[in-house]
């Protein structure tokens, strides 16, 4: 200003533009904001993931103390019915919290005053309450999921998922890659206009609405063929041919997207050596867009395991451990969609183990989607 | 050595491998065509069909001196109401609506819903009726000597206009559908903005470091993300930690902030927004790439800041792909169903969401209710959700198409 106002002429410093930077701190904030919904992701499920293993739940074991108990002494006698009180568990009685060391019918064998309480005197009928923590050991290799009496092994959850991505992943591949090479091979550029649309109608129908197909044209189709007695009503295979039909679209296109990119010299040059059509596709045209097929394949895979509503709706409720596709088991996303459909309430166990379902489901799909990404970097051919 | 030269042999069963494969290859194709096909023969094959029912009271017998139930007054109408019901009931319906002035239909209508009141005990596809109608009679005369058969299309304008209700004679999607607009509006004014500035950001002013680098892997990797991780963060963040802003009860809007709890509709807007904004991201920042920077020269040429280049040349040039983008993202929005179902949208609501802060239900929520319960009738009015819930999308995707073609300019 006081330049111009010396010698009249308008100054070529760069003027600060307020309006402009604020417009673009605004726009970084946009940015920025799809980073918070990771960190918040993360923190949400590992923070309540935490608390699911670390809060000790008593839960009333409906055993009373069969004798009176001492301030000393490692032997305790409990009374009949109730819970059944297995080595390792940790029991409340009192204020006193003891760990069972051995079992033999109603005789327990404890350590007195653990976690920090003091041995005391107990009175005959005083309520004996377990401890429900679930351990990181025990959520991973335990088989059997059973929120009521404490029992949190996720294998049941994930043999289920794997199981229908699996049966999925054996429709969609086969299927899908045959469709892109007959799109990208053999189809004229008229049939492909007609095809692909086709296609991307399958893609953009609803997941509720393929649960519905599965529970009612799917389960129905496989029990007339397989025996109402061999098929349940419910069933993982049903589920996994129906998330199938649900990515294959996705493979189709991708794949499709993947044979395209390869140039036509590799094709002409394979036809000028007296490959048959069939001959350059599998043995040319495949190999170099392999990168791109896997990603497709491993993206698929990602998309089937986090599938919810086909098994929410057709592969059955409650957690089994069953390799059999004609039997009912739940998924990790059908247990998640169905103890939270009713009224959860907060800090309960139930919650918790959504998260701590949710954590192991997020790291899962991460896992391919990161290894998607590293295949199409590694193994791209790049042409030209 | 054969007579056929053996090169020959060779060629000639290389070419039989080819044509073999190429059939297998086609008929994989026509598989997905036919599994589309039959996805929608089975949908509207449960729609339509023959419905048995059982009525409480033979109409004929509500004869008033051998004048049929059709043909009755208003009054009459009434007084059979009044001398079928229970007397609580009948003052309910008074309440709600005086009967002087309700109209003859309305009474007619009422009459028949509560003292004939018809109950379906069998419903049949439309296949079944249309072609084995001899079986459907002899089911009939069997099973249930007492109904009659009527033909019903559960897809129909009352259908569409109804609220939800325990009864699939009366149960309508009005709530669900408003309950879909609603979230879905909330959804756009929350991702569609912020979306359309983060890949502004990205495009046009984020320079090449590493920050900008984990923005955008971040941003990919959101959109591989499993649709109910969103509903559980939305249930740990909108409903639970947000709740007195959720609920409506930090704005003094609730009356009783314990009953909508946080689980309202500004929640699930809210939730399938940040669901979504990676695909809008995604999809703007395509459109955004596709303006030739020639026009961005031009502009800064004559004088214009970078946001006024944005704003005046570079959006106008993009906004046809950034819209058919968000629609796309909004038609995936509209048939989500696991997140919602997460944060806890109620599944029986019989009122009109009244703004953000109500309870609600949506359609796809509506289906997989619906879908759940054993009664085949439920089946058949899940399959006329579904047909609603498709015709809504057939429009989305119908205005995309229309919006891209309509703006679209190739340089």
């Amino acid at each position: 200003m006081t330049t111009e106002a010396l010698d009249g002429a308008p100054s070529l410093a760069k003027r600060p533009r307020i309006r402009e930077a604020g417009i673009q701190g605004f726009l970084f904030l946009c940015g920025a904001l799809s980073v918070l919904t990771t960190v918040g992701i993360l923190i949400v499920l590992g923070t309540e993931s935490v608390s699911f293993f670390t809060t000790q739940q008593w839960e009333n074991s409906n055993k009373p103390l069969a004798q009176e108990l001492e301030a000393v002494g490692a032997s305790i006698l409990v009374g009949e019915g109730g819970a059944t009180l297995r080595v390792g568990d940790i029991i409340r009685v009192g204020d006193e919290v003891m760990e069972v060391v051995t079992v033999d019918g109603q005789t327990l064998t404890v350590v007195r005053g653990v976690q920090g309480t003091e041995p005391s005197a107990h009175e005959t009928d005083l309520e004996i309450f377990r401890s429900n923590r679930v351990t990181l050991g025990e959520f991973l290799t335990g088989t059997e999921w059973n929120p009521q009496i404490g029992r949190f092994g996720i294998l049941p959850l994930v043999t289920a998922t794997l199981m229908t991505s699996m049966v999925a992943m054996m429709v969609a591949l086969p299927l899908g890659l045959s469709i892109a090479i007959y799109l990208s091979e053999y189809a004229s550029s008229r049939a492909r206009s007609i095809l692909k649309p086709i296609l991307e109608v399958l893609a953009g129908i609803p997941t509720v609405v393929y649960g519905y197909f599965a529970l009612t044209f799917m389960t129905p189709l496989l029990r007339s063929v397989f025996g109402n007695d061999t098929v349940e009503i419910y069933n993982t295979g049903s589920a996994g041919i129906v998330i199938g039909i649900l990515i294959l679209p996705l493979v189709g296109s991708m794949s499709e997207d993947a044979l395209g990119a390869v140039p036509r010299t590799l094709r002409e040059a394979s036809y000028a050596l007296g490959a048959t059509r069939l001959e350059t596709a599998v043995r040319v045209v495949v190999p170099a867009a392999i990168s791109g097929l896997a990603a497709a394949f491993i993206l698929a895979a990602s998309r089937a395991i986090g599938e919810t509503m086909i098994v929410a709706i057709a592969a059955g409720a409650g957690p089994a451990l069953t390799a059999n596709p004609f039997q009912a088991a739940e998924t990790m996303t059908g247990h998640i969609v169905r103890i939270s459909g009713g009224d959860l309430s907060y800090d309960s166990i139930d919650y918790n183990s959504l998260f701590a379902i949710g954590l192991v489901l997020f790291f899962m799909t991460l896992f391919l989607n990161i290894i998607s990404q590293r295949v199409v970097r590694k193994f791209r051919e790049v042409y030209e | 050595m054969n007579d056929i030269d053996p090169f020959e042999g060779n060629t000639r069963r290389r070419r039989r491998q080819g044509i073999a494969w190429r059939f297998v290859f086609q008929a994989s194709t026509i598989v997905g065509i036919i599994l589309l096909a039959a996805l929608l023969y089975n949908v509207i094959n449960e729609s339509f069909g023959l419905a048995a029912l059982e009525l409480e009271i033979d109409p004929a017998s509500l004869a008033v001196d051998g004048v049929a139930l059709e043909e009755l007054s208003q009054e009459q109408l009434e007084k059979i109401f009044q001398a079928n019901v229970s007397t609580g009931l009948y003052r309910r319906y008074a309440t709600e609506k005086p009967f002087t002035e309700r109209t003859r239909e309305e009474v007619y209508d009422l009459v028949q819903e509560r003292v004939v009141e018809p109950q379906v005990v069998k419903t049949w596809t439309l296949f079944e009726t249309l072609f084995e109608r001899d079986a459907i009679d002899a089911e009939l005369a069997e099973k249930y000597p007492g109904a009659h058969l009527q033909f019903f299309s559960w897809l129909n304008p009352e259908f569409v206009q109804r609220p939800q209700s325990s009864e699939p004679l009366r149960a309508g999607v009005r709530t669900a559908i408003l309950g879909s607009l609603w979230v879905i509006a909330i959804t756009v004014i929350f991702a569609f903005p912020i979306a359309t500035g983060a890949a502004i950001y990205l495009e046009e002013y984020a320079p090449d470091t590493r920050l900008t680098r984990l923005i955008q892997t971040n941003i990919n990797s959101l959109a591989g993300v499993p649709s109910i991780i969103y509903g559980i963060l939305g249930l740990a963040i909108f409903v639970r930690f947000l709740q007195p802003i959720t609920s409506g009860a930090a704005f003094g809007l609730v009356d009783d902030p314990t009953t909508a709890n946080g689980r309202t509709i500004i929640a699930a807007g809210l939730t399938l927004g940040l669901l979504i904004m990676p695909i809008i991201i995604i999809n703007a920042q395509e459109a955004i790439k596709a303006v030739p920077n020639s026009l961005r020269n031009a502009s800064y040429g004559l004088g214009a800041t970078q946001w006024e280049t944005i704003w005046s040349h570079v959006l106008p040039n993009s906004i046809a792909g950034i819209l058919t983008g968000t629609i796309l993202a909004v038609s995936r929005a509209v048939g989500e169903t696991a997140p919602l179902v997460v944060i806890g949208a109620s599944t029986f609501i019989t009122f009109d969401p009244e703004g953000p802060f109500s309870k609600f239900t949506t359609l796809p929520i509506q289906i997989f209710q619906w879908t759940s319960r054993p009664q085949a009738e439920f089946r058949n009015i899940a399959a006329a959700a579904i047909i609603a819930l498709l015709l809504l999308l057939l429009t989305l995707n119908a205005a995309a198409v229309l919006l891209r073609n309509r703006y679209s300019h190739r340089y």
